[in-house]
C-alpha cells in the first residue's frame, strides 16, 4: 500500500508546455555511481532538477546496531569507498570518542598520515573524473596514475587495495614497517610532478575554464546555511577546517594551511582540491619524518583492545584479553551515553553519532555523510545553468553514491 | 567549553521555567529540550548564540534502550562557525504521533535530513516543503531504523512490483 502523506509532495506549478524532462540516470558515465536527476529543459537551460535518490541504499546504520565496535569497521570501508581509510578513521574516532580511549602517538601519527593519502587519493580522483566529465582524457590517466602508488601503499599496510578496514578500536590492524615510510617518501617525492602536469593541463586551459568558472557558483551564506562542509564550503570562502578548528589525531603539531577560495563556482573548487593536495603532502611529509616509535596500539590493561598476536600467543593476560574480545558473548563494554565525533574528511565533515548501551555494539550508529548533504544543494546549483553544466557541477561537488545512500 | 556554559545560561534567561537539563559527555554539551518550544530554542541559539551551522540532523529510537522513558529523540547538532563551538540539541518525542516543527525555515541543510528521519524513523516536520520518503521506495510502508523492524526485513525486498517495459 503506498503510503500516505499528510502534506502533498511539492509539484511545480510551471505550466509552460514546451519544457522538456530529460532522465538523467541512475545509469549514466557521468554519474559515477547510482543517482538519478529529473531535469526540466527549457531547450539548453536546466530550469528545474530533482534528485532521486536511494538506488544504492544498503541500511548501513541498520547494521550498525548488529555489529560491535570493531567489526562494523568493514562497512564503513563501502560508504565513502574512494577514501576508505578516512571513513576507518572517522568511525574509530567518535569510538574511541565514547570510551574515552587515548590512542598512542605512534597510532596518532599514522592515522594522520593515512588520513592525509586517503584525502590525496580522494582529490586525485576528483580532480580527474571532473576533467574527465569535461572531455580532458589525459589529466584522468595522471591522476589515475598517482592513485596506483597509493593504492600498492595501502596493499602493503593491510593486504587490501580498496577494503582496507585498517583500524581497530585504540589502535590499528598491524603498525607500519620501514618498507611503508620509503614508500610513502617516494611517493611524496613523485606527486608534485603529477601535480604540476595536471595543473598545467588544466588551470589555464581555455575550455576547461570556460566550462567551469562561474558555473554551480555557491555563496558563503547559502555554504553555511546548507551545512555544506569541506572543500564544497571552503571553495566559497568558509574557512572552516575541523583539523584546524578541533585537532584531533596529530594535526596540531603539524604546520599546514587551510586551503580557502572565494568564487564559490566549479572552478574554485577544483582549484581548492588542487592546494589541498599540495597541502596534505605537507601534513604527510611532516609526519613521516617525525614518526615516534612506540607502540602502535592502546595497553592492554585497557580492556578494550585486541591484544596483538604476540601477546596472545605468549602471555595469559593477552590470551584471556583475546577470548574476552572475540567470543561473542563477550566484549568491553561502551558507557551507556552518546557523542558525536566528527573528522575532516576528503569530502567534508565526517561524523558519527553514537549511542551506547553497555553492551559492545552500537545501539544507534548515525553516520554524517557529507556527499548526502552536499547532493541537496545540487538543484539550487544547477538552476538556470545548461545541460552540458550538469556533470561539471556534479563532478565538482564529489558525489559519492555509496555514502549518499549508505 | 566556557562559552557553551555562557550559551546555557542564556538559554535558561531567554526561557525561565523551562526545564533544561544540560549533561556533558566528553567534550559534547547536550541539552534536552521540551518539544513544544523546540523551534523558538532553535531559532535563538542560531541568531543570538551563533550556531549558525546545522552539522547534523537525526533521531533515535530508544525503544530498547535501558531505563528510557521516551520512545524517539530527534537530535540536532549545532556549529558556530565563528567560534567552532559544538551545541547538541535533544528532543524527545512520543508515539502514537511523533511529529515536530520543520527546522528548515532555519536551515535549508534540514530539509533532506529530515526527509531522512522521517523515512527511517516516520517522525513527522510541521512544515517541511516536502516531506516524502527520500531513500526506500515511495511504495515501502515500515519505517527500518525503528528498533520493532527486524534487521532483514519482513519480505518487502522479494514483493517489490516490478515494472516491465510496456508500462513503464
Amino acid at each position: 500500500m503506498p503510503l500516505t502523506l499528510t502534506e502533498p509532495v511539492a509539484q511545480s506549478t510551471d505550466t509552460r508546455e514546451y519544457l522538456w524532462t530529460l532522465n538523467f540516470g541512475p545509469q549514466h558515465p557521468a554519474t559515477h555511481t547510482t543517482l538519478r536527476l529529473i531535469l526540466k529543459l527549457d531547450g539548453e537551460r536546466v530550469v528545474d532538477a530533482i534528485p532521486d535518490i536511494g538506488y544504492l541504499h544498503s541500511g548501513f546504520e541498520k547494521i550498525g546496531e548488529h555489529l560491535d565496535y570493531n567489526q562494523y569497521v568493514t562497512v564503513t570501508d563501502r560508504m565513502n569507498y574512494i577514501s576508505p581509510l578516512a571513513n576507518n578513521i572517522a568511525w574509530h574516532h567518535a569510538v574511541e570518542k565514547l570510551y574515552g580511549i587515548e590512542l598512542t602517538p605512534r597510532c596518532k601519527y599514522i592515522r594522520t598520515i593515512l588520513a592525509e593519502l586517503a584525502r590525496i587519493s580522494d582529490h586525485l580522483l576528483c580532480v580527474g573524473t571532473a576533467a574527465l566529465d569535461l572531455g580532458a582524457f589525459t589529466a584522468f590517466l595522471y591522476a589515475f596514475n598517482q592513485r596506483e602508488v597509493l593504492y600498492d601503499i595501502f596493499e602493503l599496510i593491510c593486504g587490501a587495495r580498496f577494503t582496507t578496514s585498517y583500524t581497530r578500536l585504540g589502535g590499528l590492524m598491524y603498525d607500519v614497517d620501514e618498507r611503508f615510510i620509503q614508500r610513502v617518501r617516494a611517493f611524496i617525492a613523485g606527486l608534485p610532478k603529477t601535480h604540476s602536469e595536471i595543473s598545467r593541463l588544466l588551470d589555464r586551459n581555455r575550455i576547461f575554464v570556460d566550462r567551469t568558472k562561474g558555473i554551480g557558483v555557491l555563496t558563503k551564506e547559502d555554504a553555511i546555511n546548507w551545512s555544506c562542509s569541506g572543500p564544497v564550503a571552503r571553495a566559497s570562502g568558509v574557512t572552516r577546517d575541523l583539523r584546524k578548528d578541533e585537532p584531533y589525531l596529530a594535526y596540531a603539531d603539524i604546520d599546514f594551511k587551510v586551503c580557502c577560495a572565494t568564487g564559490g563556482d566549479v572552478y574554485n573548487r577544483y582549484l581548492v582540491r588542487m592546494a589541498e593536495l599540495l597541502e596534505s603532502l605537507k601534513i604527510v611529509s611532516q609526519a613521516i619524518e617525525n614518526l615516534p616509535a612506540g607502540p602502535v596500539n592502546v595497553d592492554v590493561g585497557g580492556r578494550a583492545v585486541l591484544p596483538d598476536k604476540n601477546q596472545v600467543y605468549s602471555t595469559i593476560e593477552g590470551l584471556i584479553q583475546h577470548f574476552e574480545l572475540v567470543m561473542w558473548n563477550r566484549g568491553c563494554p561502551a558507557p551507556q551515553d552518546e557523542c558525536y565525533a566528527a573528522i575532516e574528511g576528503p569530502n567534508g565533515e565526517l561524523g558519527f553519532y553514537l549511542v551506547g548501551d553497555g553492551s559492545n555494539v552500537a545501539y544507534r550508529a548515525r553516520c554524517r555523510p557529507p556527499s548526502f548533504i552536499h547532493f541537496a544543494v545540487f538543484p539550487m546549483l544547477i538552476r538556470g545553468q545548461t545541460v552540458s553544466d550538469v556533470v561539471a557541477v556534479l563532478g565538482s561537488l564529489n558525489i559519492i553514491a555509496a555514502e549518499l545512500d549508505r | 567549553m566556557k562559552s557553551i556554559e555562557e550559551t546555557i545560561k542564556k538559554l535558561a534567561g531567554r526561557f525561565p521555567g523551562v526545564p533544561f537539563s544540560a549533561s556533558w559527555f566528553r567534550d559534547n554539551c547536550r541539552v534536552h529540550v521540551p518539544a513544544t518550544i523546540i523551534a523558538e530554542v532553535l531559532s535563538y541559539l542560531k541568531h543570538d548564540c551563533g550556531f549558525d551551522f546545522l552539522a547534523d540532523l537525526t533521531a533515535v529510537d530508544y525503544a530498547d534502550y535501558p531505563d528510557s522513558r521516551d520512545r524517539f529523540a530527534v537530535i540536532y547538532c549545532l556549529t558556530a562557525t565563528e567560534t567552532g563551538d559544538r551545541f547538541v540539541v535533544k528532543v524527545f518525542v512520543n508515539d502514537p504521533d511523533p511529529v515536530l516543527p520543520s527546522a528548515v525555515p532555519l536551515w535549508n541543510g534540514a530539509n533532506w535530513l529530515e526527509r531522512e528521519v522521517f523515512d527511517m524513523f516516520g517522525i513527522r516536520f510541521a512544515g517541511h516543503p516536502d516531506l516524502r520518503r527520500i531513500l526506500m521506495p515511495d511504495e515501502f510502508t515500515a519505517f527500518p531504523l525503528r528498533k520493532d523492524y527486524p534487521l532483514r526485513g519482513r519480505g518487502e525486498r522479494h514483493n517489490f512490483p516490478v515494472l516491465t517495459r510496456d508500462e513503464g
